[in-house]
């Protein structure tokens, strides 16, 4: 695990929705996250990962009430005690459906809209919208309308508005369920250059597990509001038979160790592969001693 | 056998843009089979399956579905024998429960009230809807919206089915769900049309995959095919399973096996053939 220092720490969180919900959403979440962190968020729909994303910037249980037990801190700020206005600066959201976050004429403007509110000076934010529109890919397009854009460019903007906040953190809910695969392919890039070359900590809630298995550092897998697992990628797939009782899948390369380990024709005492990479060097063991 | 459809020469150009939408495509499928549609947005794959409903109509070119033109045809003289299952379950649901979503279909195609009924206690068994049957359909999260989006229409049992994008947004429950819908639609004789990005699903579950670029068919075999060829998943930007990329690597770092794997279960037995060799 990273060495930095924690940036986000969830102390016995529980939330209920509701003053007569019966089951609470969240059930006492303990996590801690460190700074430059790319933390992989898995579990059915329904697990309880966009209630903990919300926690992440305050808007549970500030903006969306209820009943709230716990502590979360973030870059060193409660939570409970922090105007959801001054945790946008330290949290950035990027939601699922791009449409929903787009409302304005330009993409300029839409950048500038966060901007506005909390005070930016106007050349200000004619450098920010051009720094951040070049981090995502989008430079050149300041003047073009965000309903015109490809659904992998409008999730591009949708973090290009959240990074002209400066936040330490990005927080992404299922960033990639509507759009196509090369709008995928420019999401996790993007998604992964800001968390290697600027060690944002990235918190991302997805299903793609191959994808999250590349990226990851901790995956954290969530059932029912609880926290079930959290580790490594390795160390979280190779709970093959609570993974399965879940519900859930791993990645195929490490599903396919779980079977030859089953069959006896390898021994990998339950540590599978979860990369490509470290797939085709495992499993080329197979084929090397054939020839040898 | 008689293609369930036949397209001749189709070129479609939408009335706003002078965009070809879809280029000068022929093809035919067959009842029973199960294909894919892939390709990017923007590459034709909606445009294309949109006219096999009769929402589009040719610019230039035929559709026949089940020996008819649909050309003169409403959409409503169609829907009995070709379904489509929207992306967005929104642009589809309407009624009040539920319930009534699900009755409405087979309601609509006159047949009496105890079929229906039937039809409706099937689909709620097959999609696992028991708790939402009274809900309005708003009232239910995305991805089982969807699902109910996909019952209403198999409460109608068409001959061909066209599902748009069935899997995104669902988790790996829901998601084997859908795989388990078109399994069964496959035993029943259905014609399914899945248009998708769901690699998993293309691989382990279609028979015959269409890809699309820029309005033009660009290739039209089976998923082993396509995910072997390499220049046209690189020039469409799909990236096979993980399980199939592992085995193209090993076959080509090792001449270990000469069939690619599109499951798990395919590259276990790949191991185990060249094990015994």
């Amino acid at each position: 695990m990273s060495e930095s220092k924690p940036i986000i720490e969830f102390k016995d969180v529980t939330f209920w929705y509701g003053q007569n919900e019966t089951e609470p959403a969240l059930k006492n979440i303990n996590l801690t996250i460190h700074e430059g962190d790319y933390v992989a968020l898995l579990g059915l729909n329904g697990a309880g990962k966009t209630t903990l994303q919300l926690c992440i910037n305050g808007v549970v249980p500030n903006n969306i009430l209820g009943n709230f037990e716990g502590q979360v801190i973030v870059d060193g700020k409660d939570t409970l005690e922090t105007p959801v206005r001054e945790m946008a600066k330290i949290v950035g959201m990027v939601f699922d459906n791009p449409e929903f976050q787009l409302s304005q004429m330009s993409v300029g403007e839409e950048i500038a809209l966060g901007m506005e509110s909390l005070g930016y000076s106007y050349e200000e934010m004619v450098e920010t919208i051009d720094e951040v529109l070049d981090i995502v890919g989008l430079q050149g397009l300041t003047e073009r309308s965000p309903f015109g854009l490809s659904g992998g460019q409008q999730q591009r903007l949708s973090i290009a508005s959240a990074l002209a906040m400066r936040p330490k953190i990005l927080v992404m809910d299922e960033p990639t369920s509507n759009v196509d695969p090369i709008g995928k392919e420019e999401i996790f890039q993007v998604a992964y250059e800001l968390n290697r070359k600027r060690n944002m900590t990235v918190i991302m809630a997805e299903h793609e597990v191959e994808v999250m298995a590349q990226y990851a550092n901790l995956v954290v897998v969530m059932h029912e509001g609880e926290i079930v697992l959290q580790g490594t990628p390795e160390e979280v797939f190779s709970n093959v038979d609570l993974l399965k009782s879940l519900g859930l899948r791993m990645p195929q390369v490490a599903a396919f160790g779980n079977e030859l380990e089953k069959l006896g024709i390898m021994t990998l005492n339950g540590h599978y592969p979860v990369k490509l990479s470290q797939a085709v060097e495992t499993y080329g063991r197979l084929f090397e001693k054939k020839a040898g | 056998m008689e293609p369930i459809i036949k397209v001749e020469d189709l070129t479609h150009i939408y009335p706003t843009g002078q965009v070809v939408a879809v280029k000068d495509i022929s093809l035919e499928i067959n009842p029973g089979e199960i294909v894919g549609v892939i390709g990017q947005n923007g590459s034709g794959k909606t445009t294309l399956v949109k006219h096999f409903i009769g929402l589009l109509k040719p610019t230039s070119g035929k559709v026949i579905v089940n020996g008819k033109d649909t050309a003169p045809l409403r959409v409503q003289q169609i829907a009995a024998n070709v379904g489509y299952v929207y992306q967005n379950p929104n642009h589809q649901l309407f009624a009040r429960t539920v319930r009534e979503e699900l009755a409405f279909g087979p309601r609509n195609l006159d047949l009496p009230e105890d079929e229906v009924n039937a039809r409706v206690e099937q689909a709620v068994e097959f999609f696992h809807l028991e708790e939402l049957l009274e809900l309005h359909p708003y009232r239910i999260s995305f991805p089982l919206r969807k699902l109910v989006g996909m019952a209403s229409i198999y409460t109608m049992r068409p001959a061909v089915f066209i599902l748009d994008e069935p899997t995104t947004g669902q988790d790996n429950i829901t998601t084997q769900t859908v795989y388990r819908l078109i399994k069964k639609l496959r035993d029943e004789g259905s014609t399914v049309l899945c248009v998708a990005h769901d690699m998993i699903l293309l691989a382990e579950v279609v028979d015959r995959m269409l890809v699309l670029r820029d309005g033009d068919l660009i290739m039209d075999a089976t998923p082993r095919e396509v995910f072997s060829n390499y220049e046209i998943m690189s020039s469409t930007h799909l990236t096979p399973p993980q399980i199939t990329t592992l085995s193209l690597r090993l076959r080509e770092k090792y001449d270990a096996f000469d069939n690619v794997a599109l499951s798990i279960d395919e590259m276990v037995s790949e191991v185990q053939k060249f094990s015994n060799k």
